[in-house]
């Protein structure tokens, strides 16, 4: 909570090096910000297709905890994973065309939104069953354990998958065999339109760490310097002796559970939506760059036109791509003959 | 050749893999410290260590997952299931996340693990404990599916497995364990996934069988020689990838055939034969195929009602006598 508790003091200036890091940080998550709001146009436009869960207002999460991360490490999630595979690196044009279904894309085509991959970059999935693939991280950092290896796994999932058998029975294996996995729970409070309140008998997620014998902590999610801060610290207890960590994200998502899915109306008020953008997470920093680093408002435009030229060539390229040759429906089902 | 059990035949298999490539390791419950609840992985802890021999709580979902995230990763693990009944709780991961994970990465994440287990009904176990569940996993494109009947098979198929690069469900018989039977000697004895084998020579009519029915099968056969009828005994060893060739190649020749399985009628395994010999070789049948399976109903715990719900030799040897129009 670096950045709200610094409030109120006279500001200190900021180091060259952190500053620059920060400014990396901010144009990620405008990135990620920009690429979800043409991701939900094209989808009203016809040109993406099947359920698509955008990431627009917890861009911090991704951001301030990949970022921690080395090459050899591993980031898997759940299917609100736009914004996750962009921060690991995978490419906006690759997130794209894979959401365009086109031949060019992270699955080829095969995949789509929820099932985002890129095995070179660590980046395993993009998983479309709620809670199911916090099995298979601590499968990954079993193998890290197995190999002697001191490489993570960073499993991110929404709170409400932490209702659901897989988080218990994983969270205690990962607990009792000190497997290196950092479990960031990004409780942006709903469920679809379920509020947490009436899905979970203890709304303090963080706590139920204390169950698994491992560390657990809430985290201010809408400030990227917080979230870094806890990450790091989970890592290094992930690297040191492969004790996990349950880290509890406290975000919000400004969108839908899904596009069809309404902003506010059914289980949350408009002035709910609006109360929380008050917090937004790039707003915040790029405040936090001006304040404490002189960062010129112009700046950020020019991050704003930069970041809108990437998106709008993940765009074309998307659109330009071909679709995967038919022969692709029956390749991948298994490995190919030896 | 060497006779051993089908118990030690696994557990061979499973020694000589994991003294042959490291990233192979077991995991289950009681596989460890208790050597298997049903001691297929006798001495493996002793010889392995518990970094690849590991005992894990009742969280079947749970170490599954962990399994196939290994296996995503570049292990080879082998995730034993206590039985396939228990592995109901773990089919999200076999199904979800095992079967898939190839084709919606677009090939970048193969998965190569074993899971294995026994299946199918033992003596009076009832409703729960007494399930054959081939034809469910075989449903599913993305997985192989094995079933031995022998313990050459069973090592053979399970050596194969583990060096399968996708993810392989292999169903032992839980009555087969104690059955001796002749071993190729030599770490190379592999049983291809996908070849049926004729486990008895005969011209006049199939027995179709795998698992448990094949010693079923094969008495049903004896029996029926008895009678002056010559039965073809086909074992298909693998249920996917299913050995069509071999599969027509008998029926071609004899005409006729029986289907005996463990499981239950409806979209079971002996439909999917029924469907490749229909469609393939309509004109070579004289009859229409029969099938033999269990009862339709949960398993019965009462010995005499048990006995009535499973496949067997008197049904077996009717069915056969029936589709030669011999009563």
């Amino acid at each position: 909570m670096t950045a709200t508790a610094s409030r109120g003091r006279k500001p200190a200036a900021l180091d060259a090096e952190t500053a620059g890091r920060l400014r990396g940080y901010l144009r990620q998550m405008m990135l990620i910000r920009h690429f979800e709001e043409r991701a939900g146009e094209a989808y009203s436009l016809g040109l993406i297709g099947g359920f698509c869960h955008l990431y627009i207002g917890q861009e911090a999460v991704a951001v301030g905890t990949i970022s921690a991360l080395r090459d050899d490490d591993h980031v898997i999630s759940a299917y609100r994973e736009h914004g996750h595979a962009i921060a690991r690196g995978v490419t906006p044009r690759a997130v794209m065309a894979e959401l365009f279904g086109k031949a060019t894309g992270s699955s080829h085509g095969k995949g789509g939104s929820m099932h985002i991959f890129d095995a070179g970059r660590g980046f395993l999935g993009g998983h479309g069953i709620v809670g199911s693939h916090i099995a298979l991280a601590a499968g990954h950092a079993f193998a890290s354990k197995y190999r002697g290896q001191d490489s993570l796994t960073l499993c991110f999932f929404g709170e409400a998958a932490a209702n659901i058998g897989a988080f218990h029975e994983t969270l205690n294996m990962a607990g009792l065999w000190k497997l290196p996995v950092v479990f960031v729970c990004e409780n942006n409070f709903y469920g679809m339109g379920t509020a947490l309140h009436r899905a979970a008998a203890i709304e303090e997620l963080h706590q139920r760490a204390a169950s698994y014998g491992m560390p657990g902590q809430a985290v201010d999610g809408q400030d990227v310097m917080a979230v870094r801060e806890a990450m790091d610290q989970a890592a290094a207890r992930a690297r040191a002796d492969g004790t996990p960590t349950l880290l509890e994200i406290r975000t919000y998502r400004y969108v839908g559970h899904s596009m069809s899915d309404a902003v506010h109306g059914t289980y949350r008020s408009k002035e709910e939506v609006e109360e929380h953008k008050r917090r937004d997470p790039i707003r915040l920093l790029a405040e936090l760059l001006r304040e404490r680093a002189g960062m010129p408002e112009a700046e950020v435009d020019e991050m704003e036109q930069s970041v809108k030229a990437e998106v709008q060539d993940a765009w074309d390229f998307a659109e330009s791509s071909p679709d995967p040759d038919p022969s692709a429906l029956y390749t991948d089902v298994y490995a190919p003959e030896a | 050749m060497a006779v051993l059990t089908y118990r030690d035949a696994l557990n061979q298999a499973l020694r000589e893999e994991m003294q042959r490539d490291d990233r192979v390791f077991l995991m289950g419950e009681e596989v460890a410290e208790y050597n298997g609840a049903y001691k297929v992985s006798r001495g493996l802890l002793d010889e392995f260590g518990a970094r690849r021999v590991v005992d894990t709580p009742i969280a079947e979902l749970g170490f599954a997952g962990i399994g196939v995230g290994a296996a995503m990763v570049g292990l080879r693990p082998v995730i034993e299931m206590m039985t396939w009944n228990f592995a109901l709780l773990a089919i999200d991961q076999i199904v979800n996340s095992a079967a898939k994970m190839r084709y919606m990465s677009g090939g970048q994440v193969g998965v190569p693990i074993v899971f294995r287990g026994p299946g199918g009904a033992a003596l009076q176990l009832a409703a729960q404990h007494s399930q054959a569940f081939e034809s469910w996993y075989a449903h599913i494109p993305g997985l192989k599916v094995v079933a031995p009947a022998t313990p050459a098979d069973a090592k053979g198929l399970l050596k194969s497995a583990i060096r399968d690069d996708d993810p392989v469900v292999f169903i032992e018989g839980e009555m087969l364990y104690n059955l001796k039977g002749e071993v190729p000697d030599g770490g190379e004895h592999l049983v291809p996934i996908g070849r049926a084998e004729v486990k008895r020579a005969g011209g006049e009519v199939t027995l179709v069988c795998h698992s448990k029915t094949v010693a079923v099968a094969l008495k049903a056969a004896e029996e029926l020689a008895a009678q002056g009828v010559d039965a073809e005994v086909l074992d298909l060893r693998s249920i996917r990838p299913l050995d069509e060739a071999a599969l027509l190649a008998s029926v071609a020749k004899t005409h006729r055939c029986v289907v005996v399985e463990e499981g239950w009628a409806f979209a079971g395994v002996g439909a999917q034969v029924v469907d490749t010999i229909q469609r393939e070789i309509f004109d070579e049948l004289d009859a229409p195929v029969l099938r033999v399976t269990q009862a339709d109903v949960p398993m019965p715990y009462n010995k005499h009602l048990e006995k009535a719900a499973k496949a067997d030799v008197p049904k077996t040897v009717a069915a056969a006598r029936k589709v030669l129009y011999l009563e």
